[in-house]
């Protein structure tokens, strides 16, 4: 209908006064108040981090991040999200196999069950591994006397991350496979296909870019966690601190340049993460969940 | 999404794999989620009652929770009003550099905390970009119970802003034309017409930004200063009492949290529930 015109309203000023927005005055004053809310709170900040970062110059900077300390905590941020984002992405898949393709009593429970963790502050979400783990924890005095370490450990850092990013990956998948619904399935089945087969050729496929959404924001998310990681890590230098703790430590002794050094990976890790969003939201935008929320 | 639900199978189903599925499914939830969150509750539950009001009613407990509560509420509160000017001209107006901002909009959600927690203290820190320009007249953000509103401003923006942006973009334009057409003028149709319908969609982002900021942590301890009774906010507390060893007060302050999450939850779900009977979606 009024499209075109609706595009170029705010080039061509009043072409018939549209009845359905508002005038150009108002509307000026709505974008500037929207981009200065957003420069100041989001841009700025982002900015400010590779700007400290390079304070000390490009040879600071790659010494911040070359440091052994440095390596240990990138490397160990790897790990817990090479451990955690897969464990969730399976997961979800069940999750959503489950909730999307049958019919059972308690669905809706489940469902909100596993939005669960997102409304559990960080702090709790590694509260509570102590409490079961920890040396005063239910399982404290068995674990020492197995001699396995959980809290203040790599395992701790896993649990928690697992527990903070659990929600992302199910929560892309299982609104869009009930969308989908269970026809390509059948007709897969009854054509004599194997379940396996099915599931691999029919519903992945269906599902791949939803999932790779999921995955990423998993992954973003894992590897930033902060609050969670921060209760059961122990801040062992070069052995139980992830990035952002590496960073909390090196910005809590005062040397900022270096803390924004490794931040500013965190933050290019951000930016990649949303830009690889948007893309699969503008190219897949209908094989991506309709919800946009995170 | 909401529509789809019905429409599930309810004949039997030639579908294999719902006992592994559901098994896994349950059994991962159940160890990740339920027993670790089921061992809290038992633990404040060990305090017993009396036990577990003290520790959530003495002083500095109290005035951390206040400060959590109170300062997420006014943060939630002004995202919701720039939340909902931000959906707004993302979705109604066309101008350069539109979709640089839509996309930008996420940052919250992907800039792990503490990152966001060092730069915001850098920008309004005495020698700050911000910082030094309101230092002048005696303005003090970062160290103050400010520098807690400015992040969690922060990490709560996105909630708002994409709960509303959807249902901002699916409302019809025939019933503003109609308000118009009866003589509404702009503002009545937008104050009057629009923005009741959207109601629904900006309070579950107020209580999605308000849940999420009560929870932070990350950044907000770099910019708080963390001054008991004045800058301290709960989830600092739980982790002050638990490098003093104190599991007993770390777990009543953090059930009390859970508590209140809960009932946001709720609420969460009763909105959608009215939203739902309200305009059938």
């Amino acid at each position: 209908m009024s499209d075109l015109a609706y595009g170029l309203d705010f080039v061509t000023e009043d072409r018939a006064r549209s009845v359905t927005t508002e005038r150009r005055p108002v509307r000026v004053a709505l974008i500037v108040i929207a981009v200065a809310f957003l420069t100041l709170f989001l841009l700025l900040p982002l900015f400010a981090v590779f700007s400290e970062a390079l304070r000390a110059g490009l040879g600071g900077y790659w010494r911040a991040i070359s440091e052994p300390d440095a390596i240990a905590a990138m490397r160990l941020t790897l790990l817990v999200a090479a451990i955690a984002v897969p464990a969730n992405l399976l997961f979800g898949l069940a999750a959503s196999w489950a909730i999307a393709k049958f019919e059972f009593p308690g669905k809706s429970v489940l469902n909100t069950l596993i939005d669960l963790p997102f409304s559990v502050s960080p702090v709790i979400s590694g509260l509570v591994y102590v409490l079961l783990f920890g040396l005063q924890g239910y399982f404290g005095a068995y674990l020492q006397s197995e001699n396995i370490q959980i809290i203040f450990a790599v395992p701790g850092i896993v649990l928690a991350t697992i527990f903070v990013t659990f929600p992302f990956v199910a929560r892309e998948l299982v609104p869009l496979m009930q969308e989908q619904g269970i026809g390509d399935e059948e007709a897969a089945l009854s054509l004599g296909a194997s379940g396996l087969k099915t599931f691999l050729l029919v519903t992945l496929p269906n599902v791949k870019w939803a999932l790779l959404y999921g995955v990423i924001l998993c992954n973003a998310r894992a590897m930033g966690e902060f609050g969670a990681v921060s209760v059961v890590s122990g801040h062992i230098r070069g052995k139980t601190n992830t990035m952002p703790l590496h960073v909390e430590i090196l910005y809590n002794e005062y040397n900022f340049a270096a803390a924004f050094a490794v931040a500013s990976l965190l933050a290019l890790l951000a930016l990649v993460t949303l830009v690889v969003k948007v893309a699969l939201e503008w190219h897949y935008a209908d094989q991506i969940a309709g919800t946009n929320r995170h | 999404m909401a529509g789809a639900r019905g429409l599930a199978l309810k004949r039997p189903s030639a579908i294999p794999g719902f006992g592994l599925a559901l098994g896994f499914t349950l059994t991962y939830l159940s160890l990740i989620v339920l027993i670790p969150l089921a061992a809290l509750m038992l633990k404040a539950a060990s305090l017993g009652f009396s036990g577990f009001w003290e520790i959530v009613t003495a002083p500095r407990t109290l005035a951390a929770l206040r400060v959590s509560f109170v300062i997420s509420f006014i943060a939630a509160a002004i995202n919701v009003v720039f939340g909902v000017v931000v959906a707004w001209v993302l979705i109604r107006y066309r101008f350069p550099g539109r979709r640089l901002l839509d996309a930008i909009v996420d940052l919250p959600f992907a800039l792990p905390t503490a990152v966001a927690g060092i730069a915001l203290t850098a920008i309004y820190a005495r020698n700050g970009w911000i910082g030094s320009l309101l230092d002048p007249y005696g303005i003090k953000i970062a160290y103050t119970p400010w520098g807690i509103g400015v992040a969690l401003v922060f990490i709560g923006l996105p909630f708002v802003v994409r709960t509303v942006q959807p249902v901002l973009e699916d409302f019809e334009r025939e019933i503003e034309e109609a308000a118009a057409s009866l003589g509404a003028s702009r503002r009545q149709t937008v104050f009057r017409v629009m923005l009741p319908s959207l109601l629904p969609a900006i309070l579950t982002g107020f209580a999605l930004a308000f849940a999420r900021a009560v929870g932070e942590y990350g950044s907000v301890i770099f910019i708080a200063g963390n001054i008991p009774f004045v800058s301290e906010i709960a989830p600092l507390l739980i982790v002050i009492r638990l490098e003093e060893f104190n599991y007993g007060q770390a777990t009543a302050i953090a059930a009390a949290m859970l508590f209140i999450a809960f009932a946001i939850i709720l609420f969460i779900n009763l909105i959608q529930a009215w939203q739902r009977r309200r305009f059938g979606q």
